[in-house]
């Protein structure tokens, strides 16, 4: 790990306006709550004791005949013959227990259904550097895709801007629940805001297109170092001034988005396809001292997995994507199987509205082609890709991502093995609450389905 | 005389060298699609580059090759049922693509059997998971008219169209409505008078009248389909738009259709079965994400199937793409995972649309039938599945492609760390 200015609480505490909604105490005053900040509450639970299923634990581990008993909201106790007084008990017999997947590259909401120029919110292709827009204030929550995710076994995501410009501007971490009519209600409390930047093809083509800068890769890798540069500049002036030496900068919500970048307070999520241009991102990350947590899509990460490995870059990848555009020519489908045996941190991610359904058939992919190429993966290790390694990128993974005790019970109950065709979703609890039962139509899935011809005819 | 006798014999033994060879697929599990059914512990018999026999203990012809299948699936090559595999090498990036046909010079006439590059290097990637077979078409914006689609073959040979201008694609639904001045409205009656320049073709046009919305080259391209020889693949996924669909198939019979989406084709399967019309599904498309398809949802193939329609499975208008042709079967195991059955939902990747498309000696494992036949490692439906051997018309496929290559450089456990 290399040495990261991390230091200046002060500086955070300027920066807290803008930045995440960590609480980071400060000696500063108490401001009241930052503006955005998370008003989400786990939904009303009972203590349920699932029984006698095979568990995957998140952490690698595949549990035979095991118990998972959540109460409060959280994990209370995995194990063997557990019981628990008063509890729901569901025989999970025959079926699977699984952390909640995590999708670590979500568009829900900023790109919903249905799709029309007006709810095509996910892209600011004014400038290329738009770190300033958040797309937290583009995310519609009455997207029905948000509870078709659930469906799957989607128990957090990330929501990105997209990638045109080279800045993209600030993800958000996401609960998937019911009845939320705000965002504000959705947010992962205490997740940290992410940047998305982007690689290669798509700010070339949106600015080169309209003859701005970058029209290139190397535009591109110019636009990301000016801008990190003045992004520095910028934090030690607000560091200077917060320390009583000088004035600070006035404000400018671009500059605040990359020196929360710099100071460790936002996590770095990369758009990035060819190997090539994943080196020259970990260079610039270098220069400007931050870091990365993810490169996404990766198509190309097994080419580099020593290199991400040796980094502590996460991958977040598809199964087999490829060819729809030239940086996507050299997909393989053993690209996350790979990136996992060289011991670097390996995600299953969807991109996609459809993919987002049903991640647990692309890790199924994933391994299967893996195993067939010669390498040794158990069906625990597959599961890390779907909820610990995308809840480490996120920075969330003291909350979810395993089925360790004191985790948010963020539970998944499979039909069968959920690494094929035909396991699915059964019931999917989160903060201990059941959010989605198959076969139980509870209300329309969003406010936008209410009162459609076809929800009447579904129902007869 | 006796040398170039032997010369034309040569060349006629190199032009067929393996489909000559005879194979015995010994005890498998075999999957027919056709009156046999499953047939555990069966053989299937390969002379010719066709299926020559089916069934238990049949006895090895001398000079067969024998496979052994182990008990495991064997099955028909998969028909991809709709695909661009072939009209592209990248489909992005500004790189030369052959689907997408721009401008207004051609629509109806586009002909994605003239486009189609046997040696893409998607053809192998798409062959070794078991997808033999592929219907393919152009995306015309010139008029409602996409252009001709052709019936290919995943073997990567020069001659592997195997029909050519098999069906015209229309578009009838949003898309058809944006090219038509944004409105459905104006949709309808740009078909009609589309259909009548065609059939008027070429009196109108050597009369110097023209036509009244095509020009002379998509007329002619139309004309057959507009006089019932050949079908036209609609792109309609709501039900209002089905039910127009219904009603001009009505006033029109010698017209042939075939619905492309029908992400609504549940709200009127018994009519769809009705009018013999068959729906070309997408299992995975379930989300309003149009304002045609509100009611897309995951059972719309077991709901079709339990109504009596033909059906085959394939994306979805608009994720058609030149490169995942392969994930077909995926889609026939979700639909098996949302209530259809297995046997439906294979023939819905296989035999369906064969028999839609005309080919109608492929998708079984019969008698006569042409020796498409996949062995697999386990169930083809299952996305952990991968095929142990690809045969098309009786020639074993190499399962190499460009991908493993790209695998077995990077491969962890073949380079020392």
């Amino acid at each position: 790990m290399r040495l990261r200015m991390r230091s200046a609480i002060a500086l955070a505490a300027m920066l807290s306006l803008a930045a995440c909604a960590t609480t980071g105490a400060t000696d500063t005053e108490a401001e009241g709550p930052a503006p955005f900040e998370s008003t989400y509450a786990p939904r009303a639970s009972t203590p349920t004791l699932i029984r006698n299923a095979t568990v995957f634990d998140g952490n690698g581990a595949e549990l035979a005949n095991s118990d998972v008993l959540m109460r409060d909201g959280r994990i209370a106790a995995v194990g063997q013959n557990l019981s628990a007084e008063g509890a729901t008990v569901i025989d999970g017999t025959g079926r699977f227990v699984t952390p909640g997947i995590i999708d670590a590259h979500s568009h829900l909401g900023v790109y919903p259904s249905p799709s029309i120029n007006a709810t095509s919110d996910g892209n600011e292709l004014t400038q290329p550097n738009t770190a300033e827009v958040w797309a937290e204030h583009s995310v519609w929550p009455q997207d029905p895709g948000f509870l078709r995710a659930v469906a799957g076994g989607i128990t957090t995501l990330h929501v990105l801007p997209g990638s045109g410009n080279l800045f993209g501007g600030r993800g958000t971490t996401l609960r998937p629940v019911l009845g939320a009519t705000t965002v504000q209600e959705m947010k992962f409390p205490g997740a940290p805001q992410s940047l998305k930047m982007a690689c290669g093809e798509n700010p070339a083509r949106v600015y080169g297109t309209r003859n701005t800068s970058p029209a290139t890769g190397m535009g591109n890798v110019a636009g990301y170092r000016q801008a990190f540069a003045n992004a520095a500049r910028y934090a030690r002036r607000a560091q200077n001034a917060a320390e009583g030496n000088g004035e600070p900068p006035d404000r400018d919500l671009e500059m605040e988005t990359l020196a929360g970048v710099i100071n460790g307070d936002i996590i770095l999520q990369w758009h990035c396809y060819r190997a090539d241009e994943m080196a020259n991102a970990i260079q610039v990350a270098h220069e400007f001292e931050f870091e990365i947590a993810a490169f996404h899509h990766a198509v190309e990460a097994y080419k580099i997995s020593d290199l991400l490995r040796e980094e502590g870059i996460c991958s977040a990848m598809w199964a087999d994507w490829w060819g729809f555009k030239i940086e996507a020519y050299d997909g393989i489908r053993e690209n996350i199987a790979f990136v996992d045996a060289a011991g670097a941190c390996a995600i299953v991610h969807s991109d996609s509205e459809v993919g987002i359904q049903r991640l647990n058939q692309e890790a199924a992919k994933a391994m299967a082609d893996g195993r067939r190429a010669g390498l040794e993966i158990t069906r625990g290790q597959v599961w890390t890709w779907l909820s610990r390694n995308p809840a480490r990128a996120l920075h969330i993974d003291n909350e979810t991502g395993t089925l360790e005790v004191g985790r948010r019970a963020d539970v998944v109950i499979w039909s069968a093995d959920p690494l094929s065709s035909y396991g699915v979703a059964e019931r999917v609890f989160i903060d201990g609450a059941l959010m989605y039962e198959r076969g139980v139509e509870r209300e329309p899935p969003s406010d936008f389905e209410l009162g459609q011809t076809y929800m009447r005819e579904r129902a007869q | 005389m006796r040398t170039l006798a032997f010369l034309l014999l040569a060349a006629a033994a190199l032009s067929t060298p393996a489909a000559a060879e005879t194979i015995l697929i010994n005890n498998g599990r075999i999957v027919t699609n056709g009156a046999g059914g499953i047939i555990e512990n069966g053989d299937v018999l390969i002379v010719d580059g066709r299926i020559s026999a089916v069934g238990a203990n049949i006895a090895t012809p001398r000079g067969a090759r024998v496979v052994e299948a182990n008990g495991n699936f064997v099955t028909p090559g998969a028909f991809a049922a709709m695909s661009e595999v072939g009209l592209s090498e990248i489909s992005g990036s500004g790189a030369p693509n052959d689907a997408d046909v721009e401008g207004d010079l051609i629509s109806a006439a586009a002909d994605a059997g003239r486009a189609f590059n046997p040696s893409v290097t998607a053809i192998p990637v798409t062959r070794i998971e078991g997808v033999t077979r592929a219907a393919i078409a152009p995306s015309a914006s010139g008029s409602i008219f996409d252009g001709r689609g052709a019936l290919v073959s995943m073997n990567g040979d020069a001659d592997s169209v195997f029909r050519e201008r098999a069906f015209m694609v229309v578009e009838l639904g949003e898309a058809g409505a944006g090219r038509t001045g944004g409105s459905r409205a104006a949709l309808w009656p740009a078909f009609e008078a589309a259909l009548r320049d065609a059939r008027e073709y070429p009196a109108r046009y050597r009369s110097g009248q023209g036509g009244a919305v095509l020009n002379e080259i998509d007329a002619q391209a139309l004309q057959p389909f507009a006089r019932g020889q050949g079908f036209f693949l609609v792109h309609i996924e709501s039900a209002a738009d089905i039910r127009r669909l219904l009603r001009f198939k009505r006033a029109n019979p010698s017209l042939r259709f075939v619905i492309h989406g029908g992400a609504e084709a549940w709200q009127v399967a018994d009519e769809l079965a009705a009018a013999n019309i068959p729906v070309i599904v997408d299992p995975l498309s379930n989300l309003p994400d149009r304002f045609e398809r509100l009611s897309a949802r995951l059972d719309n193939a077991a709901l079709l199937n339990q109504a009596g329609v033909r059906f085959a499975i394939a994306p979805a208008p608009g994720t058609v793409d030149a490169h995942q042709a392969r994930l077909v079967l995926q889609l026939a195991g979700n639909a098996v995972a949302n209530g259809l059955p297995w046997d439906a939902a294979f023939a819905a990747v296989s035999r369906g649309p064969a028999e839609i498309f005309g080919a109608t000696n492929l998708g079984r494992l019969e008698r006569n039938y042409l020796a498409d036949v996949v062995i697999w490692d386990g169930d083809p439906l299952q996305v952990t599945s991968a095929p142990t051997a690809v045969f098309i018309e009786g020639r074993e496929q190499p399962l190499t492609s460009r991908q493993t290559q790209l695998r077995d450089r990077y491969n962890p456990r073949n380079r020392s760390r």
